[in-house]
């Protein structure tokens, strides 16, 4: 595992992105890391391209910059392809999670010739299955975990899995939906480079 | 003793409020410090503390109301930014020479324009010379420490000042970090119970706060008031030494980070400050005596302090976030230049103007800020008065 970890979310304002880099936080200092989870704020409104980023460390944090050489990058959603440079600055060892409904075929020509990993989810479906909502941060987050092994899968199980139960303490029916999508979306997300 | 959890500058903020637990609270929303006034909103409706909330109307009537619960007896406290804190500026003199003890937590952003949401200091900058002590945090666990010693500042009987407990807009406030927070019973202990000397309510000693002054009393009043200030720093040393009792954290006027035999040194405020440290450990690495003095209590102004920690620095860098349209650089700027002439330091400055409206500060742009200095120092170049940092050309 490397001594720092960064991640650079994109997504639009309302889907999530924010939450799932503060979720992200939240569960790897659960694990025993230092972090950073923060947002960056522009004239934010529903369905503007929105930033949100997550350093994951052994050591303390001091740095309070934004992130420009991420090792890893989250797509929330996949017309964002087409307007941002999801890719720019991200280290060629790392790796690209998007969030898509459609074939790799069509996603890889997007992502400008980036030499790395490439993963693909359909959080959309796994959402729908277990949720019977679309909410793609939960699946985005499991599937962020995965590929960037920031924590072992079975700690960041075991978190989530304690900090949506006391979340859902009244919603029983949610916090079994959310732990299906997590598990769902570990098995769902493919790399395709 | 002690929880290590993880939580944004905003809600440490408010988890200091808790433990605190103040009598009265009047504040209006305004980004990026809404968040505090809802988590104590939150915390009242959940029974967790008896603080009476009044929302008001506007920042004048937050502002307004707290003078008015602090000047009846009571521990009284507000939280703003920005815009916010300008529609209080009437007020804040008339609390700060009423020698009200209010604390407020300012979470600092740029006033308009442009219209902008992000981080800048020129608010609580803005309000250097309202007679507010101002204390400065880099991270959501000093914006944390420093709420938990205001109100013994504020309330000592050597002040008697309001205190403003400022932190960095977004970049602080709504970043999740670790942090280390302090058990209710000895933080409750530490900050202890308030007991006022002279208030509204007090029904054997009749009062009037604010009234009209004339011209023969009215500059004794200021001086008195000026020399509150002054005293307020051993005050500020005494608290934090005993706050550093309890929780071992050490906080002074300011923090020194590899200066003692620093060549070239940057005086910064804030956020900014972290990621000026890992520019100067990787400067070091090279073998670059870099090295950085950040202001944790700019009112009242540690200037000698700040000169004798200084005085051997070949160059010094001193970032303002708050443009003074002065034509001569910031407010940082004029008053660490004002007190190394006075005392005849011989280093080079630069007064360098940065992350106006949020701009990112980026360790490489730290770096050469030291770049910059060590030529400054060799002769190779020189300065105008100050410079912009990242500014896009």
């Amino acid at each position: 595992m490397r001594h720092l970890t960064e991640i650079r979310w994109h997504g639009r304002g309302g889907q999530g992105a924010k939450t799932a880099a503060l979720l992200l936080a939240d569960v790897a200092f659960q694990a025993g890391k230092h972090v950073q989870g923060f947002p960056e704020y522009g004239p934010e409104r529903m369905g503007a391209p929105i930033t949100a980023y997550d350093r994951i460390s052994d050591n303390e944090i001091r740095v309070h910059s934004n992130i420009y050489d991420p090792d890893f990058v989250a797509v929330v959603d996949d017309t964002l392809l087409y307007s941002v440079d999801v890719t720019e600055g991200l280290k060629p060892d790392g790796g690209i999670l998007v969030n898509t409904r459609k074939p790799k075929e069509e996603i890889l020509p997007l992502l400008k010739g980036y030499p790395g990993r490439v993963y693909i989810i359909d959080a959309h479906k796994v959402s729908m299955e277990t949720l019977g909502q679309y909410f793609p941060n939960t699946p985005m987050l499991a599937a962020m975990v995965k590929i960037s092994e920031v924590m072992d899968i079975d700690v960041f199980l075991r978190e989530m899995e304690s900090s949506l139960q006391h979340k859902f303490a009244r919603k029983p029916e949610v916090l079994e939906g959310n732990l299906k999508a997590l598990r769902l979306a570990l098995e769902e997300v493919v790399q395709c480079q | 003793m002690s929880q290590r959890t993880r939580m944004s500058g905003n809600e440490a903020v408010a988890y200091a409020i808790r433990q605190v637990n103040p009598d009265v609270m009047p504040a209006f929303p305004i980004t990026p410090s809404t968040e505090i006034p809802q988590f104590v909103a939150s915390m009242i409706a959940n029974g967790e503390i008896d603080t009476e909330f009044i929302p008001v109307e506007s920042e004048h009537s937050s502002m307004s109301a707290t003078m008015g619960a602090s000047a009846a007896g009571v521990r009284a406290i507000t939280a703003t930014s920005s815009c916010g804190l300008a529609l209080m500026w009437e007020v804040l003199y008339v609390a700060a020479s009423s020698r009200l003890p209010i604390v407020m937590a300012v979470v600092n952003r740029g006033l308009t324009g442009p219209l902008n949401i992000n981080a800048e200091h020129s608010d609580s900058m803005g309000a250097r010379d309202s007679g507010w002590i101002q204390i400065y945090a880099e991270n959501n666990q000093e914006a944390y420490d420093n709420f938990l010693q205001a109100h013994r500042i504020a309330e000592h009987r050597d002040v008697h000042l309001p205190v403003m407990i400022c932190q960095d807009g977004f970049i602080t406030s709504h970043a999740v970090e670790n942090i280390t927070l302090w058990d209710d019973e000895p933080i409750r202990k530490f900050v202890g119970e308030y007991q006022p000397e002279h208030y509204l309510l007090k029904e054997d000693e009749a009062m009037a706060v604010g009234p009209y002054a004339v011209s023969s009393y009215c500059m004794e009043a200021k001086k008195a008031q000026a020399e509150a200030m002054k005293r307020a720093k051993q005050v500020i040393l005494d608290v934090a030494e005993e706050f550093e009792a309890v929780t071992g954290q050490r906080y002074g006027f300011f923090e020194e980070y590899r200066l003692e035999d620093a060549e070239y040194a940057v005086v910064a405020i804030g956020s900014v400050c972290g990621t000026a440290k890992d520019a100067i450990d990787l400067l070091r690495e090279k073998g670059i005596k870099a090295g950085l003095l950040k202001i944790r209590v700019f009112r009242p102004f540690p200037g000698e302090e700040i000169v004798r920690a200084l005085k051997h620095c070949r160059a010094i860098g001193i970032m303002d976030r708050a443009e003074s349209y002065s034509g001569c650089g910031g407010p940082l700027g004029a008053e660490v230049g004002a007190a190394l002439y006075r005392e005849k330091a011989a280093a080079e400055t630069v007064n360098i103007m940065y992350g106006l409206s949020g701009r990112d500060v980026r360790v490489e742009d730290m770096e050469d800020v030291f770049d910059k200095l060590q030529k400054l120092a060799a002769g190779e170049i020189s300065f105008p008065e100050y410079v912009y940092l990242g500014l896009r050309e």
